[in-house]
């Protein structure tokens, strides 16, 4: 099959392209990409002959979006979320690829987790789904897993997340070890003799709401430490869901001194504060949790200089009766896939970001930082592409997710820029 | 009138409502002080006590406000392991709703809990006591003993002792005192004292002698044992030395000064016995005065349903 995505705004950061153009697909790849810059747009190729032509209407025409963060919640916890229904997600939410995280039941800590996930994500997936094994087995931060065998069955990074590793010499050979691999280590940063027990920011509102805080030092005396770990061991590190404006400014500094780190951050992290949590709001938990108006600024800014090199979702989908527990044993988590994409462009609207930037913090980096294959629009490689448009405002509805996990502190927000179409392999969802 | 069909804490008060109970329950302090002690204000209603965590002084105080006010009171005992064993909070209390309780008195150890239900529910909820957030009639009882014995608020020093930080009855003291008009003072180790509390219009000392200093009323807080093991004080016997009340440390405060404790007592840690029953205290009016407190919330409550 044939397919010509017609005149649309294309923007491909990973080959500086921002210009107006038609694509063509055959056979599931890209097989063409005319670029129709200034006046001469109108000059050849007006009569392409495709058995389906999409016409992009001068919308954003961008690589299918890379998630790196994400809870797929199978095997073990299917009524959160399936592969099947997380992956959809990502679809709609303009994904093609998303890294799921090892805390699954069984933890992702040995090859036949990683095999059974992949030939899940084959069978009932609708997009790309790239495994994170475990740093160490179970995810008890006592003993290395096997990374280099999960690394060959698939995984593409090593995380304890969720589960911080706390002791540092595990730490340490982690990153000596997947060095071999050339791996990164995701952190999961938080030490949790610091943020034991709490599950809101702590600060003058946890004061007032009686619920016990999180310190913004249970997360940057984590960062600083494995910052020091990469830095004597060299090996590759990528701080996960950073939330503190002290941790961007320890990240800054050590990128400056030349340590072998990357940085994410979440839609979440940059777009509301604790005050989402006034009225014991379970939709606002989450972990690390939401901080203050000084923190997103810091983030913002973190974002703007390229401390922060990628957005992720950290979509973590729960059961909608465990958000209706009392606000200490509700579960963490934010289901994030179908919000991200409305929530990062508002980043472009407010001026953070150029929409370049934005693009590459959600498609090329995370494909280097990761090592994969994707992330842009190339001839000759598969058509994952979204088109989205930017003008369309529309009310995030919890209940309209495609996740199974409705648990978002922003339903109800009126956001502007939505995929209107994502293809996949060649297959195309329009909205 | 109180505005709302429940008491979910005294933040969401206003100094007027504050007022508003304290006048009266002064009404109802006069009933319990009769021979016969019961009014027939709410006949033909129902109080259900839902209480998640032990307690036998509030549930009481609860129980009898109730009946004196002629409502059916019903204990809904749940013991943690049924909870643990599946039915939800939501579940549960709407059961009670559906048994057909007006009113929801409820304690939890987790914070929001009141507000929780009161979302979800007709009745009307009255928050015993949640998590480290507030425990509302503890200080309203607290207000109406001050005002009895002082007469008004303003220019009232009032210092708090103890575990800030872990302690609803400071927190509910905290609004209400500052509402009212008070001078609040908190005083404790660093440790048991939030940062940022300042921020809610009180001060902040460490040393007691400082702390007492020209104050008129102290109110002591218990020490809960745990505290210990988490690390939050060295030791009992370093707790005592610093910061318990003892007859000496009372003479830095003025001559007429009143010792409160919502009980129950850790004699000899947080407060000596010589304190706890000489002339200053008045720690087992309180416990009296609970009881006309809670009668006038209920009664009050009452009213903002119809």
């Amino acid at each position: 099959m044939k397919i010509l995505i017609k005149d649309g705004h294309i923007l491909d950061p990973s080959q500086n392209i921002d210009c107006r153009g038609d694509i063509i697909i055959e056979d599931l790849k890209i097989q063409e990409i005319i670029l129709k810059p200034g006046e001469q747009h109108q000059r050849h190729k007006e009569n392409i002959r495709a058995d389906k032509i999409i016409d992009a209407n001068r919308h954003l025409v961008i690589p299918g979006l890379i998630d790196m963060h994400v809870h797929l919640r199978e095997p073990g916890f299917e009524y959160k979320e399936t592969i099947k229904t997380g992956t959809f997600a990502a679809i709609k939410g303009g994904f093609t690829a998303v890294c799921c995280m090892p805390n699954t039941n069984p933890v992702n800590d040995h090859e036949s987790v990683t095999e059974f996930i992949i030939r899940k994500s084959k069978q009932e997936g609708f997009c790309t789904v790239y495994p994170v094994g475990a740093i160490t087995k179970g995810q008890k931060g006592e003993e290395l897993a096997e990374i280099g065998t999960m690394k060959n069955e698939g995984c593409v990074a090593f995380s304890d997340d969720g589960r911080p590793v706390m002791n540092s010499t595990v730490m340490k050979r982690a990153l000596e070890y997947a060095k071999t691999f050339n791996v990164p280590i995701i952190s999961h940063s938080e030490d949790l003799t610091l943020s034991e027990g709490g599950v809101m920011n702590e600060g003058l509102l946890s004061v007032k709401l009686g619920l016990r805080g999180i310190p913004p030092e249970a997360e940057q005396i984590m960062i600083f430490r494995d910052i020091l770990l990469a830095e004597s061991t060299g090996g590759g590190l990528h701080i996960a869901h950073v939330s503190t404006a002290g941790s961007v400014k320890l990240i800054r500094e050590a990128k400056k001194r030349g340590v072998n780190i990357t940085a994410e951050t979440c839609p979440h992290y940059f777009s509301i504060t604790e005050d989402a949590v006034e009225g014991y709001n379970t939709n606002a938990k989450v972990n690390p949790p939401l901080r203050t108006f000084y923190d997103i600024e810091a983030i913002k800014e973190g974002l703007a200089d390229g401390t922060i090199d990628v957005i992720a979702t950290d979509h973590a989908p729960h059961h909608v009766d465990e958000k209706l527990n009392p606000f200490d044993s509700a579960p963490f988590g934010i289901s994030g896939l179908e919000t991200a994409l409305g929530l990062c462009l508002k980043l472009v609207q407010e001026g953070v970001l150029t929409k370049k930037a934005l693009i590459e913090k959600m498609t090329v980096n995370p494909a280097k930082i990761l090592g994969l294959n994707g992330g842009n629009i190339k001839t000759g490689s598969l058509a994952n592409i979204v088109i989205i448009d930017e003008s369309k405002e529309y009310k995030v509805k919890a209940e309209d997710f495609v996740s199974k996990g409705k648990n978002t502190p922003f339903d109800g927000w009126t956001l502007r820029g939505l995929p209107i179409c994502t293809i996949y392999k060649g297959i195309i969802y329009e909205w | 009138m109180l505005k709302s069909k429940d008491l979910l804490g005294i933040k969401e008060l206003t100094a007027e409502e504050i007022t508003l109970v304290l006048n009266t329950a002064a009404g109802f302090r006069d009933v319990i002080a009769r021979d016969i002690k019961k009014v027939p204000a709410l006949r033909g209603k129902t109080t259900v006590n839902l209480f998640f965590e032990p307690s036998t002084r509030t549930r009481t105080s609860f129980e009898l406000a109730a009946k004196r006010l002629s409502t059916d009171v019903i204990n809904f005992s749940v013991p943690t392991s049924s909870v643990v064993k599946g039915e939800s909070l939501i579940d549960t209390a709407m059961t009670v709703q559906a048994l057909g309780a007006d009113f929801i008195i409820i304690r939890h150890s987790s914070s929001g809990v009141p507000h929780l239900l009161s979302n979800k529910l007709k009745a009307s909820i009255i928050n015993a006591g949640d998590g480290i957030n507030e425990h509302p009639t503890q200080a309203l009882l607290d207000a109406f003993t001050i005002r009895e014995k002082k007469g008004d608020f303003k220019n009232l020093k009032i210092a708090i002792v103890g575990d800030i930080a872990h302690s609803r009855v400071a927190k509910s003291n905290i609004y209400s005192l500052t509402k009212l008009g008070a001078k609040v003072r908190l005083i404790g180790p660093p440790t048991l004292i939030p940062r940022n509390i300042e921020q809610l219009g009180v001060e902040v000392f460490h040393v007691m002698e400082e702390g007492l200093q020209d104050v008129d009323v102290i109110m002591m807080l218990r020490i809960q044992m745990e505290r210990q093991d988490k690390g939050f004080f060295p030791t009992t016997e370093e707790y005592v030395k610093n910061w318990c009340l003892t007859s000496k440390r009372l003479s830095f405060a003025k001559k007429d000064a009143i010792v409160m404790h919502p009980g129950p007592m850790n004699r000899g840690i947080e407060i000596t016995s010589e304190v706890a029953d000489g002339a200053s205290s008045v720690i087992l009016e309180q416990v009296t005065n609970g009881i006309a407190i809670r009668m006038a919330v209920m009664y009050l409550l009452s009213g903002s349903r119809k």
